[in-house]
């Protein structure tokens, strides 16, 4: 089954996707999301400022709950950063060549997720100009980080992470930067583009070697993006604390990232391939195979929940009975039961294939569990924080207008990030997209074999 | 034109040759072996296989990412074990200061790191890149090698290259335009 619709060759690929960054005049509609998130940039930066002036203390963190936004928001970024190298990643090496068309803005989004991520711990340390301390190097006080601590397994896992995506978007983009260079019309265009594209000129040798490279970042990348998000979920399942000490954390965790990447990235294509009318490249059959990816993790994550349930049970400890009643009937139910709807209930949605069929039913899908993940998040973090086994140390957890303001500011971070990246750079890969039209492969190569499973 | 005789010093850096598509260029590329040719290039828009394959390359990446990789897994233990037994023991707990066990996730890490950096920095080194010139770009329909078009280059630096052979044997296959590449 061919991944693209409508009758494209080398030619039209190529100047279809370059025309949006080169030729196609700046829209309203694109300058005003821009302004929007702009706004929100200054309020995070706002924030931001008011934060190191004064203190983590204007945040709603008190004595039992020391974790509050940050880390929930930290955590939820995260998880939405995995999807776009689950896509870039294992779907290259599973050679499903669907993935062509949406791997670009995936990655570009996994690198803009884990930038507002990597701002909740760094802020949370309270003194964000200190925050060289987690790193390993010799220093005048003597000292090396804790290297069996979680969190600073944290720091590596995160950090790599970070710099693997970078990498992985940045030579995935070489190509298509020589693309835009030589077709730039303006003098600043080809400058810029050509400085980024680093001389890039399809040299057979070249290629030979960056396939090599990209495959074997993929190979990386794979068992990297499951360490991450498994790393994170040790943040809290290698402390003591009731509702934390899981084993079923790690794969929890990873399809929970999965199921909430999958959902962002179907937030982001469904208005993106109708404005940029992408509708050819990015078809209902990327749209639909993505909602089955969201069912199949979502099954997985309502599997980590009914465990919590059930060890909390089958541990016959009352501090874990007691979580499980919090969260059920207790003063978290109202967190509860709507995290139950946005990530149970509502991905069940996606048997029917006239839900699948229909961008309507998918973004609406696919909102529940944006917010689904967040209160998850929300619901691991606080509950075992606010209520553990001592009761004379328990308070609620109330977050404040700057909790909010951060949070709200990273969501505009991350879409004025995007704005620009679709407006200055390819949001597909035009030289992958070559690979499956007619015309690149040689004749009687097995038609449509993208090549790269090599 | 220049002359076959001034064999010494030829008058360009190659001939570069511009195909439609990828079945014109691989015959181009047999054509140019068959006749003698060993110092070629080939520019596609996208990567393909058959190519490389017909040009003959050979390809040390996946080795230099091994090491790298290696590296990254020795050196990310050799730091945790440094600071934590030789420079810095702390007594957590009661456990050993060499608890290997909770090295292992930091390890795995600098592993990733060290092999996903060899990888970059290794094709880009191995690729000559960055490198903003180079000869082909001063031919103006070298633009479409990013595009929708198939380039050959025989170089002159080829102990078989002669000027007026290597033209007609690109001629023979009527390519959708011919172009002496200029020195540097």
């Amino acid at each position: 089954m061919s991944s693209v619709a409508g009758d494209q060759n080398l030619t039209t690929v190529t100047e279809k996707i370059s025309s949006i960054v080169l030729e196609r005049k700046v829209g309203k509609g694109w300058i005003l999301g821009l302004m929007v998130c702009f706004a929100l940039v200054m309020l995070l930066l706002y924030s931001i400022t008011v934060l190191l002036v004064k203190g983590v203390g204007i945040w709603g963190l008190n004595v039992p709950v020391g974790w509050g936004f940050a880390i929930i928001n930290f955590v939820w970024w995260i998880g939405i950063g995995h999807a776009g190298t689950l896509i870039s990643a294992i779907l290259l090496l599973l050679n499903q060549e669907w993935r062509t068309s949406i791997n670009r803005f995936a990655e570009a989004m996994t690198l803009f997720a884990v930038s507002c991520a990597g701002l909740f711990p760094l802020l949370h340390v309270g003194r964000p100009w200190l925050a060289y301390w987690l790193l390993p190097y010799p220093n005048t006080m003597g000292m090396w980080p804790q290297f069996r601590s979680p969190l600073l397994w944290d720091v590596f896992a995160v950090s790599t992470y970070a710099t693997v995506s970078a990498l992985f978007w940045y030579v995935g983009l070489i190509p298509d930067l020589a693309t835009l260079r030589d077709r730039a019309q303006t003098g600043f265009g080809k400058v810029v583009y050509g400085l980024l594209a680093m001389g890039w000129r399809g040299a057979a040798r070249h290629w030979e070697r960056y396939e090599t490279a990209y495959l074997l970042l993929a190979g990386l990348a794979t068992p990297l993006v499951v360490s991450v998000h498994t790393v994170v979920s040790f943040d809290f399942a290698v402390s003591i604390v009731p509702g934390w000490h899981a084993t079923v954390f790690p794969p929890y965790f990873v399809a929970g990232a999965i199921f909430a990447g999958f959902a962002m990235v179907l937030t982001l294509a469904i208005p993106l391939r109708k404005i940029y009318q992408l509708e050819d490249y990015i078809t209902m059959r990327h749209l639909q195979n993505m909602a089955k990816v969201m069912l199949a993790t979502g099954m997985i994550v309502a599997y980590g929940y009914i465990m919590e349930l059930f060890m909390a049970w089958y541990s016959a400890s009352p501090y874990e009975t007691a979580i499980v009643s919090n969260r059920l009937i207790g003063p978290f139910a109202h967190v509860f039961w709507p995290l139950m709807l946005c990530n149970v209930l509502a991905p069940q949605m996606l048997w029917f294939r006239k839900v699948r069929h229909s961008t309507v039913g998918l973004m609406i899908v696919a909102m529940f569990v944006n917010v689904g993940m967040w209160l998850e998040r929300f619901l691991i973090v606080v509950t075992s924080l606010s209520r553990d086994y001592l009761p004379s140390s328990w308070d609620d957890y109330h977050a404040t207008f700057w909790d909010w303001s951060l949070f709200i500011g990273t969501l505009g971070l991350f879409g004025a990030l995007l704005f620009l990246f679709i407006r200055f750079l390819p949001m597909i890969s035009i030289f992958e997209m070559r690979t499956i039209v007619p015309g690149g492969r040689p004749k009687g190569s097995g038609a449509n074999g993208n090549g790269e499973g090599h | 034109m220049s002359s076959v005789l001034d064999k010494g010093a030829p008058s360009c850096f190659g001939l570069l040759a511009e195909f439609p598509n990828v079945d014109d260029l691989l015959q181009a590329i047999h054509k140019s072996r068959e006749a003698g040719y060993r110092d070629m290039e080939a520019y596609t828009p996208l990567p393909v296989h058959e190519v490389c394959h017909a040009l003959g390359y050979r390809n040390r990446l996946p080795f230099l990412v091994l090491i790298g990789g290696i590296l990254g897994a020795v050196g990310g233990f050799a730091l945790q074990y440094y600071a934590s037994v030789v420079d810095y023991p702390l007594n957590v707990g009661g456990r050993p200061f060499n608890s290997w066990p909770s090295f292992i996730i930091v390890t795995f890490e600098t592993t990733i790191l060290g092999a996903a950096l060899t990888a970059v920095l290794g094709m880009l080194a191995l690729n000559g890149l960055p490198r903003p010139h180079h000869p082909v770009f001063s031919v103006p329909q070298f633009k479409m090698a990013s595009g929708d078009r198939f380039f050959l280059m025989l170089l002159s630096r080829d102990p078989r290259y002669e000027q007026e052979d290597a033209e007609q044997l690109l001629r023979e296959l009527e390519p959708l335009s011919l172009a002496e590449v200029p020195h540097p």
